[in-house]
């Protein structure tokens, strides 16, 4: 999982495919040309996705090895991911758009936010699929969709946060002017709202696509007790490669894996930040830009422009006047009317609101209840395991946190205070973090239990794995906001190496470092469920902890088992969190921050 | 209309409005002033139309106790046709928040904003406002920005983009259709705002201190450019509503002026400019003015308006007669630098003058004015300002001598501070939270306001060294001992 600290990366790497002195020239024929086999490749995936989806499901999906079927394999991932991040993106919108502006539930859907972004997803991998397996019985869709919800379940929180606090902060002066200058919902959302969280969204956007990687290499290969939901896909190919020992097979899947991120990474991260730098809300214009060759031949397409001409523009046109038009009816409908009428009006929403939410209550109680009428089958003895295992992946959680902060400060630091190095490490800490743990996780787990290891050990190795990115990214970032006159400062005065650190680089890095251990938490416990239990050719290895109990469950269908130790787990992940990591939180906001 | 605002310009001349039928309940409480004799007029004769009738406006917040916290209080306000109405008034005195109910942006606790004798919150009062930030689209092209309001109008993009052109050349922006707002210097943007406000073509333009964020070369400029495009009748706009705490820019735009006073927000005096365009800063008769407006916000008011009743018919409960002073947001430096000044100008000034020579506006000089005058450093009388006997002891004193005299004056005569002091010598571990008067403070301001006046309470606190202030606990508590022993030692 990449986490890209903003104004990191790429600023740093954007010489390597810019050769934008080609495409100045004017070859429109060859650009269009160009757009056009892109657009019949869209058509022609779509075709073979329908066809593949409403087939009838094979039940036992035999995973091909060969390298000639990577291809299809990496494009049915890749279609999970991104049908995924539509949905999360068009439910980010509309729920931090909803929580924005709504009073009197604002509260409730951002207290919700925190929580569903602290819940283990993958608890849910076996009602979600279950579900969607009883609604199309006899086709694939079923089973697409449930990985495609569960992924989305991964992705989408952040997100909606992200858009959330960007309305919330936008500045009072503009959100008058679309007020006084009579601006429609729409016309806000477009020009004002979208804009200002652009950034936002799309930094968020880069982070959710990559854990999505995560989680779809789990919900590929899914097993229900006898029941096997696998889906073909590149995470299927590579558990399969490595569980039958297949050496070449694995290097195979691995090298499309990084090959498919970094080509996501030019071709699709790239133009879109190349273009989102105009939602800059900044005075001053920045000198460094992030450019983009595909961006600059979407832009100079005159076929693109001429369908934009025809097509976009005429049908925004319509829906301006529409609005503009509906407003000026709505006013001279509401003009003669008393003050008295229109609250009687909004008296009359409200108790349409009121239905609304009570039933809403209702379906959620209904649920709840029914819910927890499935604990009372827990025993007290497993109760009691499920406390013993919570406690032994605590210790293997905050254990991985430690040993990954202990190389990642050094070397963190070190990168960001030496450019040169900066230079080097960086592109390869990228590529080295975007390949999901999940995808290494079958590979290391044999190498480790041939090593001798047990799984227990192990699983705190696999919990690292995933999560000590985000510390080691933001410890670079914080490394270079140091300013440098504060190093020369303890350069000039011949501070000791321990009072470099304790009075200089710790405070300095201090509020990146807390951002990348919250974040590194969150997922070293979701990433628990897959470390502590593993199956490799039909033996299952595991060891004691929390993890493992939710998988175990999973396997053998005891959902009671399952919802108890997740909610669990959830109860941990939100208490550490507003325990330990809120406070400080606090402390960095306050106390250390630079240039405050 | 043309010939009406002639009219005004030759025949009418300013005057307070104390017992003018346009403005009824005007507490002006300006008698101990004489306005200059020589700009004392007849009524206006021929009263224009009425754009926007204000009656009776009010703004409070109301607390969780019964209290409530009075912003602005009850105000009649008209804008008529043909005038460049300009309100003035120190910070806090609800400027913004009035203009803001004008425009129909926000709605008045009580009382009701008419448009042409139609509730505003009904109709469609045709309005633009300049933001003193601009409140430009980044992500928008200068012509896109000035086209959005009428696409909001959903025009048809040909007439659209002819308009939005003819208006950017009309403000000298000719050129600059593509650029994007961050590509433009401040003067530049702040054109491109004129140009979106005018070319919805507004019965009323509303300018919220549209020059405060510009450098004072370009504000001269803009304001020319402006009075130039208003009387050479080149924008469709029949009358301008100017929101600035800087008052030589109201006595050179405006025809009538509206000054604010404070705590809570009301109308202190309301008059007409008839000087002759263009003003001349220097005439004796624009300094007198800018003297007379100085003299009207720093004269205390003597008798205070009644106080008007909740629905309940609870009295409202007015700043003036609580508990605790309004801490101005002055710095000790600020107050020890005003006061070596006035010293250097034999212990009494002009506080016009005085803002002159600092090249000061009213909101920057008031605070700190009022902050010695509160401590007893310094008397105001007739906009004059005269340092007391302590107040010269302590100018000429060295910074530890400063800093006893500092806190003698301010435990004898800050509430807060001494209820600080106090607290902290009766607890036991010597500390209190910040978060106890929090909530002592919060029942007579409102939340913005009591932080602030916390922090200027801490920073006269720490200055004056009578507590320590722990920002990562938000306790205060006492100073160190060892600083009252090196204090102690170098009086000896």
């Amino acid at each position: 999982m990449i986490n890209l600290p903003h104004s990191f990366g790429y600023l740093r790497s954007r010489e390597t495919l810019a050769r934008s002195q080609v495409l100045q020239r004017s070859w429109s024929l060859m650009i269009d040309l160009s757009v056009a086999g892109i657009c019949l490749a869209c058509f022609y995936g779509v075709v073979l996705l329908a066809r593949y989806w409403f087939g009838h499901p094979t039940p036992q999906i035999e995973i091909s090895l060969s390298p000639r079927a990577l291809p299809l394999y990496a494009f049915y991932s890749i279609v999970r991911i991104w049908m995924a991040y539509a949905l999360s993106l068009i439910f980010a919108i509309v729920y931090g758009y909803t929580a924005a502006y709504n009073h009197r539930i604002e509260a409730l859907m951002i207290a919700g936010l925190d929580i569903l972004q602290s819940i283990p997803v993958l608890s849910f991998l076996p009602g979600v699929m279950l579900a969607m397996v009883a609604l199309f019985p006899t086709r694939q869709i079923g089973l697409e969709l449930g990985a495609i919800i569960l992924i989305f379940t991964g992705q989408v929180w952040n997100m909606a946060f992200s858009f959330y606090s960007s309305l919330k902060s936008l500045p009072r002066e503009l959100r008058e002017a679309t007020i006084i200058y009579r601006f429609s919902p729409w016309q806000r959302l477009m020009q004002l709202e979208l804009p200002y969280a652009a950034i936002g969204l799309v930094w968020n956007s880069m982070v959710s696509v990559a854990g999505g990687w995560f989680f779809l290499m789990v919900c590929e290969m899914f097993v229900l007790g006898t029941r096997d939901f696998r889906l073909p896909g590149l995470g299927s190919y590579l558990q399969t490669a490595a569980s039958t020992g297949n050496g070449s097979a694995i290097a195979w899947g691995l090298f499309t894996m990084i090959a498919i991120i970094v080509a996501t990474d030019q071709l699709v991260w790239r133009p879109i930040i190349a273009w989102s730098d105009k939602f800059k809300f900044e005075q001053v214009e920045t000198t460094s830009r992030v450019t983009s060759p595909l961006l600059h031949l979407f832009q100079n397409s005159r076929g693109l422009q001429a369908l934009q001409k025809h097509t976009i523009q005429p049908i925004a046109e319509a829906v301006y006047q529409r609005f503009a038009e509906n407003r000026q009816r709505l006013l001279a409908a509401t003009a003669p009317s008393t003050p008295r009428a229109a609250r009687n009006r909004q008296r009359g929403i409200s108790v349409l609101q009121w239905i609304v939410l009570l039933a809403v209550v209702g379906v959620i109680g209904y649920a709840a209840i029914h819910a927890l009428y499935l604990l009372r089958e827990v025993k007290r003895t497993q109760f009691l395991q499920i406390m013993g295992g919570a406690m032994a992946t605590f210790f293997r959680v905050n254990t991985s946190l430690l040993l990954a902060s202990l190389w990642t400060i050094p070397v963190g630091v070190a990168i960001g205070f030496h450019p040169r190095l900066a230079r080097i490490a960086q592109p390869l800490a990228q590529i080295a973090a975007s390949v999901p743990a999940t995808a290494l996780f079958p590979i290391l787990v044999m190498a480790l239990v041939q090593m001798g290891g047990g799984l227990g050990t192990a699983s705190i190795l696999l919990m690292m794995l995933g999560t000590q990115w985000y510390i080691l990214f933001n410890v670079i970032a914080g490394a270079m906001a140091i300013p440098s006159d504060l190093r020369e400062v303890a350069q000039l005065y011949h501070f000791t190496t321990v009072q470099r650190w304790k009075t200089l680089i710790l405070p300095g890095i201090f509020p990146y470092l807390i951002t990348g251990l919250v974040t590194a938490s969150g997922g070293a416990w979701n990433a628990s469920i897959i470390a502590e239990y593993f199956r490799v050719r039909n033996q299952t290895l595991q060891t004691f902890g929390l993890g493992a109990i939710i998988s175990a469950a999973t396997d053998s269908g005891e959902f009671h088992i399952l919802l108890l130790a997740t909610i669990v787990m959830a109860g941990m992940v939100v208490t550490i969190n507003r325990l330990v990591w809120r406070p400080l939180y606090h402390l960095a906001e306050t106390r250390y921050k630079l240039g405050g | 209309m043309r010939a009406i605002f002639l009219l005004s310009l030759y025949y009418g001349h300013y005057k307070a409005l104390q017992g003018n039928d346009t403005l009824s309940a005007k507490p002006a409480k300006c008698s101990g002033l004489q306005i200059p004799t020589n700009f004392q007029f007849q009524k206006t004769e021929l009263m224009p139309p009425v754009i926007i009738r204000a009656e009776q406006v009010e703004k409070y917040y109301a607390q969780p106790s019964e209290n409530r916290i009075q912003v602005i209080s009850p105000t009649d306000l008209t804008i008529s046709e043909g005038e460049i109405v300009a309100l003035l008034g120190p910070s806090g005195s609800g400027k913004s928040t009035l203009l803001r109910m004008l425009t129909g942006l926000s709605t008045p606790s009580a009382g009701q904003v008419y448009w042409h004798e139609k509730p505003v919150s009904s109709g469609e009062a045709n309005v633009a406002i300049v933001f003193q930030s601009f409140a430009l689209f980044p992500w928008l092209t200068v012509v896109e920005n000035v086209e959005a309001p009428l696409k909001a109008r959903g025009m048809e993009p040909a007439e659209r983009r002819k308009r939005a052109v003819k208006m950017l050349d009309t403000v000298g922006l000719d050129g600059f259709q593509t650029a994007y707002p961050k590509e433009l210097s401040g003067g530049m943007r702040q054109r491109v705002g004129f140009a979106r406000a005018l070319v919805v073509e507004p019965e009323v333009l509303f300018m919220d201190e549209p020059f405060s964020a510009l450098d004072v070369l370009t504000a001269e400029n803009l304001r020319s450019e402006l009075l130039e495009l208003w009387h050479n009748k080149t924008m469709p706009t029949r009358a301008i509503f100017i929101v600035t705490h800087n008052i030589e820019e109201a006595v050179l735009l405006a025809d009538r002026i509206i000054v604010l006073g404070r705590n809570p927000g009301h109308v202190r005096t309301d008059f007409k400019v008839a000087l002759a365009h263009p003003r001349d800063r220097k005439a004796p008769a624009f300094t007198q003015l800018v003297d007379y407006i100085y003299k009207v916000l720093t004269q205390p008011e003597r008798k205070l308006p009644a106080l008007p009743l909740t629905p309940e018919g609870k009295p409202v409960r007015d700043q003036r007669q609580m508990h605790y002073q309004m801490l101005p947001h002055a710095r000790p430096g600020g107050i020890a630098g005003l006061l070596e000044i006035l010293l250097d100008h034999n212990g009494k000034d002009d506080i016009y003058r005085l803002a002159d020579d600092l090249a000061f506006e009213i909101d920057d000089l008031l605070p700190i004015v009022d902050a010695a005058q509160l401590l007893g450093f310094l008397t105001v009388n007739e906009g004059d300002a005269a340092i007391t006997p302590s107040g010269a002891e302590y100018a000429n004193s060295e910074i530890l001598r400063q800093k006893e005299l500092f806190r003698t004056a301010a435990v004898e005569n800050v509430l807060l501070l001494r209820q600080i002091v106090r607290a902290i010598e009766a607890k036991s571990d010597k500390s209190v939270p910040e978060e106890f008067f929090h909530d002592v403070l919060d029942e007579q301001f409102s939340e913005d306001e009591t932080i602030r006046q916390l922090e200027t309470a801490i920073n006269w606190g720490r200055y004056a060294e009578l507590f320590d202030f722990d920002a990562s606990r938000r306790r205060f508590t006492q100073p160190e001992k060892l600083e009252e022993v090196s204090s102690g030692e170098i009086e000896e």
